[in-house]
């Protein structure tokens, strides 16, 4: 009894130590996360006709590598993530200038910078950073200063920058994701609602300047999600054969390596953003419940850490990191069922992607952070408070 | 106060993030019911789409089947032939491979256009034939090449070959690519380079002939790239069908004939086998297998003499005086002249203050001497007694005015008048005059050459309506091998006894003592068994335009001043051998230097002896066995 009034206190101090902390870190959590990643393993070794190679190897090795970012994450005192919340956004969006630029300059879009061991997407990174850096703002100012409009420019300029240049790239999914997962933490900071709508009104009366913006093919993608018969056999193909996969499937599906849709490729990039499609034509409605189900449960874990977080800082956190993870999983399977339009994002934890993957692990390793140091106390204005 | 602000941000934090989660839940239960509509409810259908994209079905072309003549000689065959291919979602782009390639094989700018339409339409996996028929020489220098001509392929492939040209080209038609017109539900026809059949035996057994399409069912993958194949059924090759031609009379009466626009029909009065069916002149049937040039098919469709048109059944002619034979029996049957009973001819008939003339002064004729020297005086007299429905009557049993029945295309009915028709067709009413007219085969009477070898056989085989056959039964069956076979016919009803005196009148034409119209028709064996054989015959000239009055007055024209399409048509019918009739013989020549006597005799007299010393009929066939094994293996 003793023992825990003991560490309950020092868990509040915020003074543990790393095996105080490894022991407070939710295993099922992470073993959950490893059953996901399994999931993608298994589609990965499919997609390959089979094989380790050319993607599921890598992506177990690079899986491993995430659980060590995820654990090291965790153990960090939440307070010194708070202090680098904002220095670790700007690092972010130098990079995203950098690729910017540089697309801009060798002509090619490009999404990516290659760091040697990796080709690093700013843009993936940035769907955390962006979490980060807005819950470190809004833990720093006061229930009345949201009230104020001024007080919400700052974050707003921050939403908009990565907005801008990650839809330069150009990659509408990302920077979808980006504004959707700013606009969680908005809602839960406590923004009225009635802003909400005014951006919205504003948003859409953009849709027209917007558009021009985008180019060709994005534009097309648009327009064939409005109406898949427009072009059968272009951009609309890739539904239709996603479609066709999807519902071939049936409840139990084709069997394990015995997806015809995939394997004779009627689907595009069976390994990454359709990967989805792929389960659900070989294990059927069966498997694709059950990989949902197994991001259900990852949410649940999500916004429980973030009910149970005493600071804002980390239930803006949980609750903003549960959302993007949601945004990713959603978009990508919504887009795969023809819900929506076909944009790039890819299915978390299950397609081959090497940043995408570290970015979901320094994500889960965001969230383990914040239930590690769930009672630890912040101060207002960030770092180590008084006791 | 620090702790009032910090519990109102958590219960705010908390109505929010519990609205937020609320949200999510309903956005994953979309992707829940997505599911299920999209697996479980529309199922069945994606399923069948995901089929039908891994599963291609290839029909298999089955080698058509071949066509024989009765003792099995090839007519019509298959050949290999070499084609070049081009799978347009294979080439960079496909006019650069049209122009590379065009550098290696000769390509016309029709071939450039058909290929980029074609490639327009179809699905890029699909080939297209970019050449047929191509040499080694080219089909090596494809295959040289090959590494420079990516998407091009070298199919081999079975091309229609008519072994004998132009002999029996109409009678066995040629294929050709199939028009959208022929579409109808045979998936065969819509392979690339599928032929059909377009004329005669090839268009009229088409179906038999063609064979059933066998099928490969492969797995393809998006490209369409063959993964493995499934299943495969081989399909049944096409029947082969054995004509009661004989290929050799069949040549040698095309080339008796020679230059002349001319046909020759040959019969066996008993069992009706066409022996030959000759039009004159002919065409190449394989250069509509690989297909015209616009050159070809221009001086083909502009001949005066009509090389396309298979006149032996298309070609309707005004019978002449062949066409008494029909008068002949229709007088005895009716008699209105007994056959020793006389007619005087001074040359000249009266119809009122019209003259019909004859062309000679016969003086006093009676039956048998009227039909050996076709005296017109004489057939005036009796055609005027009988009237023309009489006629007609007699002329259908004989069979004219009727399809024969062997079904080729483009066949004619011919025309037998009466008076009703006349009346229908014209709205004028029957003559006289035009009764005397039918009475020596002029007027409106048309008959064609087929028709006429019929009516000889009819009077030759003893009365009996013998239908003229072109394909031995399929099956074989209904018809034993052995020739000697007759099948049982109905009888025409005609006398013998009148059958007996028309055939002396026709022996006569030929083989009466002394100087007869036709006597250069008189059979030269010399051998002891066929010595005594003769041939018995009519001979008719028919005029192809209305003489007028002044032409009359200044005597007839030699044929020789008359351009080519003015002169008379010269026609021959016969039977032989006279004392027991076997074979009958029809011979139309258009627009000869001369009558039937002159022109038309001699020739059916040198194809009868040629028939008479084949003996087709006594001879058996190529037997059922021998068809059936050829049959199952297809054609090297």
């Amino acid at each position: 009894m003793s023992d825990i009034g003991f560490l309950t206190a020092r868990l509040r101090r915020g003074n543990m130590s790393a095996v105080e902390k490894l022991c407070q870190i939710s295993w099922s959590f992470v073993m959950w996360l490893c059953v996901i990643a399994t999931f993608g393993f298994a589609m990965l070794y499919s997609a390959a006709y089979g094989n380790w190679d050319p993607w599921a190897l890598p992506q177990m090795v690079r899986f491993v590598v995430g659980l060590g970012l995820l654990i090291a994450i965790a153990l960090i005192d939440i307070r010194i993530i708070m202090r680098y919340a904002y220095a670790f956004y700007f690092v972010i969006l130098v990079l995203l200038a950098v690729v910017d630029i540089r697309g801009v300059i060798g002509g090619g879009a490009q999404r990516w910078i290659d760091l040697g061991v990796i080709n690093l997407q700013p843009s993936e990174m940035m769907k955390a950073a962006i979490v980060l850096a807005l819950a470190r703002y809004f833990q720093g100012i006061s229930l009345d200063d949201i009230g104020n409009p001024l007080a919400l420019l700052a974050p707003l300029l921050m939403v908009l920058a990565p907005f801008v240049l990650v839809l330069l790239q150009p990659d509408l999914g990302t920077a979808g994701v980006i504004v959707m997962g700013a606009t969680v933490m908005f809602f839960l900071a406590g923004v009225r609602v009635w802003k909400f709508v005014t951006i919205g009104v504003a948003s859409i009366a953009a849709i027209p300047i917007a558009w021009s913006f985008l180019r060709e093919y994005q534009q097309n993608r648009v327009l064939t999600f409005l109406n898949p018969e427009r072009d059968s056999l272009g951009a609309g193909y890739h539904i239709l054969q996603s479609k066709i996969a999807l519902g071939s499937g049936g409840l139990f599906g084709k069997g394990f390596m015995q997806g015809t849709q995939s394997h004779l490729n009627f689907l595009p990039e069976r390994q990454t953003d359709f990967i989805f499609t792929m389960l659900a034509e070989e294990l059927g409605l069966v498997g694709a419940l059950t990989l949902l189900s197994l991001y259900v449960i990852v949410m649940i874990y999500g916004f429980a850490i973030a009910f149970r977080a005493r600071h804002q800082f980390g239930r803006l956190v949980a609750a903003g990191i549960t959302s993007t993870l949601f945004f990713y999983f959603f978009i990508n399977m919504a887009m795969v069922m023809g819900l929506i339009p076909v944009v790039g994002v890819p299915l978390p934890l299950i397609s081959y992607g090497g940043t995408a993957l570290l970015n979901l692990m320094l994500c889960a390793g965001l969230m383990m952070n914040v239930w590690v140091h769930r009672d630890v106390q912040i101060a207002q204005r960030g770092g180590f408070s008084d006791l | 106060m620090m702790i009032n602000r910090d519990s109102e941000w958590v219960r705010m934090f908390n109505r929010r993030a519990a609205v937020l989660a609320g949200g999510q839940a309903v956005l994953v239960s979309a992707l829940v019911g997505r599911l299920y509509y999209l697996q479980i409810v529309e199922s069945d259908r994606y399923m069948m789409l995901a089929e039908d994209n891994r599963i291609n079905m290839q029909l298999l072309k089955p080698p058509r089947g071949r066509i024989l003549d009765r003792f099995g000689q090839p007519l019509a065959i298959n050949q290999q032939n070499f084609s070049a291919l081009i799978v347009p979602e294979q080439v960079r782009t496909l006019s650069d491979t049209l122009d590379a390639l065009g550098q290696i094989i000769s390509l016309s700018e029709l071939d450039h256009e058909r290929v980029k339409k074609e490639a327009s339409r179809k699905r890029g996996f699909l080939p297209i034939t970019v050449r047929e028929n191509l040499t080694w020489d080219e089909m090596s220098r494809i295959q040289v090449n090959a590494p420079d001509l990516p998407g091009v392929t070298i199919d081999l492939g079975l091309t229609r070959y008519y072994p004998q040209h132009e002999n029996a080209a109409h009678l066995l038609g040629y294929v050709a690519a199939v028009d959208e017109a022929d579409l109808t539900g045979d998936p065969l026809l819509q392979l690339p380079g599928f032929r059909a059949g377009k004329e005669g035996i090839e268009k009229v057994y088409d179906m038999a002939l063609r064979g059933k399409a066998g099928a490969s069912q492969v797995e393809v993958n998006a490209y369409g790239r063959i993964i493995r194949e499934l299943q495969r059924d081989e399909g049944e090759p096409g029947a082969d069908v054995v004509l009661t031609i004989d290929e050799r009379i069949q040549h040698y009466a095309a080339e008796r004939l020679g230059p002349e626009s001319a046909s020759v029909v040959v019969l066996d009065v008993h069992t009706g086998d066409l022996l030959a069916l000759v039009s004159n002149p002919s065409f190449d049937a394989n250069a509509f297998s690989r297909g015209l040039t616009s050159e070809e098919w221009k001086t083909l469709s502009t001949d005066d003499h009509k090389p396309l048109v298979n006149k032996a059944v298309a070609g309707q002619y005004s019978p002449g005086s062949t066409f008494k034979l029909v008068v002949t029996l229709a007088a005895l049957e009716h008699q209105v002249i007994s056959p020793e009973q006389t007619v005087s001819c001074n040359g000249r008939y009266m119809l009122g203050n019209y003259v019909k003339r004859c062309h000679k002064v016969h003086g006093s004729v009676n039956m048998t001497r009227a039909i050996s020297m076709s005296c017109d005086v004489y057939f005036y007299e009796i055609a005027r007694r009988l009237g023309v429905d009489k006629i007609a009557a007699m002329a259908r049993r004989l069979g004219l005015g009727e399809l024969s029945g062997i079904g080729l295309p483009g066949e004619q009915r011919g025309l037998v008048p009466t008076e009703a028709w006349k009346k229908a067709a014209r709205n004028e009413r029957w003559s006289t005059g035009d009764t005397l007219n039918v009475g020596i085969g002029q007027g409106d009477v048309l008959t064609t050459p087929l028709q006429l070898a019929i009516m000889a056989a009819r009077v030759a085989n003893g009365g009996l309506a013998v239908k003229p056959r072109l394909v031995r039964p399929a099956t074989g069956v209904d018809q034993p091998p052995d020739a000697q076979a007759e099948t049982a016919m109905p009888s025409l009803g005609i006398s013998e006894k009148h059958l007996a005196i028309l055939r002396q009148g026709m022996s006569d034409v030929i083989n009466a003592p002394g100087f007869t119209t036709a006597a250069v028709a008189r059979l030269r064996f010399k051998d002891p068994e066929r010595r005594t054989w003769t041939m018995s015959g009519k001979t008719g000239t028919a005029a192809v335009r209305r003489i007028s009055v002044t032409e009359r007055e200044a005597g007839p024209r030699e044929p020789g001043e008359l351009p080519w399409h003015l002169r008379d048509n010269a026609l021959f019918v016969a039977f032989a051998p006279s004392h027991q009739p076997r074979y009958a013989i029809a011979v139309v020549v258009d627009h000869a230097m001369g009558g039937g006597g002159k022109i038309a005799a001699p020739i059916a007299r040198d194809i009868m002896e040629r028939v008479l010393e084949l003996d087709p009929s006594r001879k058996p066939r190529v037997d059922d066995e021998q068809i059936a094994t050829a049959t199952a293996e297809p054609p090297a």
